[in-house]
């Protein structure tokens, strides 16, 4: 009874929690300077998408859609024709960066790793139509983030 | 200043007209530049209290923040919500921030430095003080919507209790100086046991310098006791429909409260521009710096409960308000007049 009238009456609870908000007051703090520095990612971070190739230039993609079929936001729209060689391709494949939930099982599905998400995740444009990729765009993607890609994909590969 | 206006040629009303437009812009632009400052500080002290940076990208150590802001509020459309009353809604912010410079006319900075040197600072600051109320009320009802009206009947409730325990802290602070003049109470607290300046070091008036700095909090309504704008349930409280510079005048006024504050703690209980302790050698330094000093002080400690605390239930805080601080002032009143009575006022015989 008298410990708790002193204890109220000098505030105690209060002075311990100041004391504790103090000691935090001079730690070391926890921010990311973000644009100048990052945190690192995983190698299965579900990013940007991107079309990837074979080393001698030949495009992945065999056009066999299970990508577009597994597709939970149907997002991905992909029309296929024989090319003059014939195999098979794809003449379109676009992905709708706005309906895409980036669940990954695309890349998933994929039986030749042709389409994959990259580490990329600074793509933000300034209008809605950049956002909807056409297979230029994700071809693109796949040759600048190829290095990135396959050091992903090779350090996922024992746990696939 | 009037005497060297009128050394220039002037007669005496037109140099005391002059000199009290200086004087109340050599008050009033440093104030706004230290409202600025201050902002930015509490973000700062606030963020590091709870391990992040603040604000760091806008110039040196992100010190131009406040400017930053300020433009941009400044370049933002003014809405009025079509309910509301136009007159009164736009009143309302020019109140509260007239109110909160007014006040400043009666501090002291140093010994003789001050606007208006009146011996009744201290009823003065206690009628504007009450007055900043009504830009908090006006705004909840002229923006006719749910929100501001609620903040508005709790801002008032809250403003108004708090008031009540502030005076009698303050009737005890005037009893023991036996003046309401702001300059006289900080001379009345030179030289505390010989060497300590400050009411505060005094046993009868320490426990009303802490009901001060906690009413303090709640006239402003800072933190703990910000349920005008508890953005929980309230959006923004009275300044959800305001915009652009309206809404940049309540954030100044709010914040140059603060300040007063503040410096009415240091005024009162902490020496004001007295060094803290009553050695010659720290005379050298300005009063005015041991004032700034000092108001700094109280504004880190304003900041850091604001970072500590988690905010009142309206219950608790009006528990707080009249169920323990207006018996404990009201009783401090009548053991400092009494021993005043018996002391200095030879009362017994």
């Amino acid at each position: 009874m008298i410990a708790h009238l002193v204890k109220s009456f000098t505030l105690w609870e209060f002075v311990k929690a100041h004391w504790l908000t103090l000691k935090y007051f001079f730690k070391p703090k926890a921010t990311i300077n973000y644009p100048y520095e990052k945190n690192p990612i995983s190698p299965r971070f579900r990013g940007e998408h991107a079309l990837r190739r074979y080393p001698n230039g030949e495009e992945r993609c065999i056009a066999c859609k299970l990508c577009e079929a597994i597709c939970p936001a149907q997002a991905i729209t992909i029309e296929a024709q024989p090319r003059e060689d014939g195999s098979r391709r794809t003449t379109r494949y676009d992905i709708d960066m706005t309906k895409c939930i980036y669940c990954g099982f695309c890349q998933e599905a994929c039986p030749v790793d042709a389409i994959v998400e990259g580490p990329n995740f600074e793509f933000a444009t300034e209008t809605r139509e950049e956002l909807l990729y056409d297979k230029t765009k994700l071809l693109a993607n796949g040759d600048k983030w190829e290095r990135a890609l396959a050091a992903n994909l090779a350090a996922d590969a024992p746990y696939r | 200043m009037t005497s060297f206006f009128q050394s220039l040629g002037l007669p005496y009303e037109g140099a005391w007209l002059i000199s009290t437009i200086v004087g109340i812009l050599v008050i009033a632009l440093p104030l706004m530049l230290a409202v600025a400052m201050i902002i930015y500080a509490d973000r700062k002290i606030w963020a590091a209290m709870a391990l992040r940076k603040g604000p760091n990208v806008v110039g040196p150590f992100g010190l131009l923040q406040s400017f930053a802001d300020g433009l941009k509020v400044f370049l933002q459309e003014t809405i009025i919500p079509s309910a509301a009353n136009r007159a009164l809604f736009l009143i309302a912010p020019i109140i509260t921030f007239t109110v909160a410079l007014m006040a400043w006319a009666v501090i002291p900075f140093q010994a003789g430095v001050v606007l208006a040197d009146i011996n009744v600072g201290l009823l003065y600051i206690l009628a504007i003080s009450s007055l900043g109320v009504y830009g908090v009320i006006l705004a909840g009802w002229a923006s006719n919507s749910k929100y501001p009206f609620f903040s508005a009947i709790r801002a008032s409730a809250q403003m108004i209790s708090y008031e009540v325990s502030i005076g009698f802290v303050l009737i005890c602070v005037v009893l023991w100086a036996g003046s309401f003049n702001l300059s006289t109470i900080v001379w009345t607290q030179k030289g505390y046991y010989g060497f300590l300046n400050g009411n505060g070091f005094n046993p009868l008036l320490f426990p009303m310098s802490i009901v001060f700095l906690i009413s303090s909090m709640a006239e402003t309504a800072r933190a703990p006791f910000d349920l005008t704008e508890a953005e929980s349930e309230l959006v923004a409280g009275y300044q959800t429909e305001y915009s652009s510079m309206a809404f940049a005048l309540y954030w100044l006024g709010e914040y140059a409260n603060v300040i007063l504050m503040c410096a009415l703690n240091a005024l009162l209980f902490w020496g004001g521009w007295l060094p803290p302790l009553d050695i010659g050698f720290l005379y050298w330094v300005p009063g005015i710096i041991w004032l700034f000093a000092k108001i700094l002080f109280f504004f880190f400690v304003f900041s850091w409960v604001k970072a500590t605390v988690p905010r009142y239930r309206y219950d608790q805080l009006m528990r707080l308000g009249w169920k323990i601080f207006l018996p404990l002032s009201l009783a401090f009143v009548v053991i400092v007049s009494g021993f005043l009575m018996l002391t200095r006022y030879g009362g017994a015989s």
